[in-house]
């Protein structure tokens, strides 16, 4: 089960293969594989402490695996830095730190890589491309803003998600790692943010989902990986599985059951 | 949390041009500052006689030369502590480093502003090496800092203040530069108003129309948000650092230039003047938001006030009272300002 689902022969954009990780003595991950293609979505299930966060770190640059092969389009790499998987086209918005609230929303979209224009000391932020970029970006996405200059924290949390997916597709990002991006919205938010989700992996990038909500992760996913304290529980491509056996699997599968019967026998 | 489909969108983001003045940072000071100066034009003679109007601004310049990069600092979520002292400091390095090598005051200057960014860029080094929060660090600066202004002037000259460097070669030069007076229609300006001027038109530039401003408004507003995207943190937090140190360099020169020689014992207190006009000038304290030509008005609120009441002939002792109430008034005001902001509808 551990082993990638399928393989199409193609070159995955991102690629873990047998990856482990441990803090001290404490085993964060352990064996884990996964990959994701361009133009689909691979979603990464689990409870809280099954090791989503390291996973994330680990592709995003911010942590290095101990073991096992991290490849970016094929070439074992051991990012430095967020900088460096940014530059090599790996994207990664986080639940709570995709923005800065206070801050205009043009500012926030071109944070750290903003345009400029002029020479010398009179080098100057391009401050009219980048509203007009913001707004396009935003429009395409369907998010119609009159006003780029009001703080972006005035925008909901589904907005806020929406733009840094935006800007992480504006700035050329091959792969999107997207860290529970529906955790703290409602119903309709949610929806709003996964359409958004959809309309990166049908633009062509590879998308890593992170996320504890199977019924979210089976409206849009093409790849499910299971994880459960550190190990992968199970790895299904969508032909492989409905919904209702990745939310039982989610919810602990066969522990589960054991749950069920347990209970039904103190109630007899 | 309101859900919120993207064709309600107009409805909410309508701002009419009265609401967007309202968001500026500077708002609440300029409302002050005409107040204040309402009030004095009032009550004080003279007040507002080109002469005394001359008087105010100078006051205002010494503060604002310093209020600019620490309102910036503010600005990227930081504070110094050091800021009063190491305008004492660069001004003892110069005036002792040309009176001990005899040698022209051009060398002390330059040698003291080596010394004085280097001291900028040890706060901005430690700060982001150990994580600490600026406070403590800066703090710690400050205390080391006075203990060595004024050990090290009374162990080279034996009193508590410099030796005169006037007789000195380059002295009249540096003092055109830092210290000079300008009379224009008949009315006398000291220079540090023009040094005062170009600091706020330089650092205004910086944070709205370049780069490094955009990161100085990122670090202060979300630091971890602004690595995530890329943005140099630590860097900008240096740079910052340092850029308090070089207004303190020149804040230092005219404190020497305009007295020829320096107390050793002066500007403790000082840092906290900086911190009150960057605060009124609408500076939130806790970082991500402000603007250099806010603390360009707090600084002329603190000229007026302070000056205001030397013309209406009162007691200075109530300058602390109204400055306090400024301080309480300002910081309401951008209370209500941030929770505008941050409101999610």
């Amino acid at each position: 089960m551990t082993q990638p689902a399928r393989n199409t022969g193609r070159t995955p954009l991102v690629e873990l293969d047998d990856v482990s990780k441990h803090y001290g003595g404490v085993r964060a991950l352990e064996g884990v594989s996964l990959e994701v293609h361009a133009g689909e979505i691979t979603c990464v299930l689990g409870d809280n402490g099954a090791g989503k966060s390291t996973l994330i770190k680990i592709i995003a640059g911010l942590h290095r695996h101990d073991t096992g092969t991290f490849r970016i389009e094929g070439e074992d790499i051991r990012p430095a830095s967020p900088r460096e998987a940014l530059d090599r086209g790996v994207a990664t918005v986080y639940q709570d730190l995709a923005v800065v609230p206070l801050m205009p929303v043009w500012r926030n979209f071109f944070l750290g890589s903003e345009p400029r224009k002029g020479s010398g000391p009179f080098k100057r932020l391009d401050v009219g491309l980048m509203r007009r970029t913001t707004r396009a970006e935003l429009l395409r996405m369907g998010i119609d803003l009159r006003d780029v200059d009001q703080p972006i924290g005035t925008l909901s949390g589904g907005e806020r998600q929406c733009v840094a997916i935006a800007r992480a597709v504006h700035f050329g990002a091959k792969v999107l790692v997207l860290d529970e991006p529906t955790a703290a919205l409602g119903v309709k938010q949610s929806g709003v943010v996964l359409k958004y989700v959809a309309a990166a992996r049908d633009a062509g990038l590879g998308v890593v989902l992170i996320t504890h909500n199977p019924h979210h992760a089976y409206l849009v996913g093409n790849r499910f990986v299971l994880l459960k304290r550190g190990r992968t529980i199970g790895s299904h491509t969508r032909e492989e599985i409905t919904l209702d056996e990745l939310t039982r699997q989610m919810a602990g599968g066969s522990e589960l059951d054991d749950l069920r019967h347990e209970l039904e026998g103190e109630g007899l | 949390m309101t859900a919120t489909a993207p064709s309600a969108d107009e409805r909410l983001t309508r701002t009419s041009p009265l609401r967007r003045l309202l968001g500026r940072p500077e708002l609440g000071s300029v409302v002050g500052a005409l107040a204040v100066f309402l009030f004095f034009a009032l009550v004080a003679d003279g007040f507002v006689r080109a002469a005394g109007l001359s008087t105010v601004l100078y006051a205002a310049s010494t503060i604002g030369i310093m209020a600019v990069p620490v309102a910036l600092l503010m600005i990227g979520g930081e504070f110094d502590l050091s800021a009063g002292v190491m305008v004492t400091s660069s001004a003892l390095i110069s005036s002792m480093v040309s009176y001990q090598l005899t040698a022209n005051v051009w060398v002390g200057v330059g040698v003291s502003l080596l010394a004085t960014l280097a001291l900028g860029f040890f706060n901005g080094y430690v700060l982001t090496r150990t994580g600490l929060p600026s406070f403590i660090i800066t703090l710690g600066t400050f205390l080391m800092l006075t203990g060595l202004n004024l050990g090290f002037t009374k162990l080279i000259s034996g009193t508590v203040s410099t030796k005169t460097i006037a007789d000195m070669e380059g002295f009249s030069s540096a003092k055109a530069l830092f210290a000079s007076v300008l009379t224009v229609g008949g009315v006398d300006f000291k220079v540090t108003i023009l040094w005062w001027l170009g600091l706020v038109a330089l650092a205004s530039w910086i944070l709205l129309r370049t780069r490094a401003g955009n990161w100085i408004f990122a670090v202060g507003g979300g630091k971890e948000a602004a690595r995530a995207v890329g943005v140099p943190v630590d860097a900008t937090r240096i740079g910052l650092y340092t850029g308090v140190a070089l207004a303190a360099w020149i804040a230092g020169q005219h404190l020497l230039f305009s007295f020829d020689a320096v107390q050793s014992g002066e500007g403790v207190g000082k840092e906290l003047t900086y911190i009150i006009a960057a605060v009124i000038g609408g500076c939130l304290i806790t970082g991500g938001y402000g603007s250099a030509i806010g603390s360009a008005v707090g600084a002329l609120i603190f000229g007026m006030t302070d000056k205001g009441i030397v013309f209406a002939e009162w007691n200075p002792d109530w300058f602390k009272f109204f400055l306090g109430a400024m301080l309480l008034l300002a910081t309401l005001l951008n209370a209500w300002v941030r929770k505008r902001a941050e409101a999610t509808t």
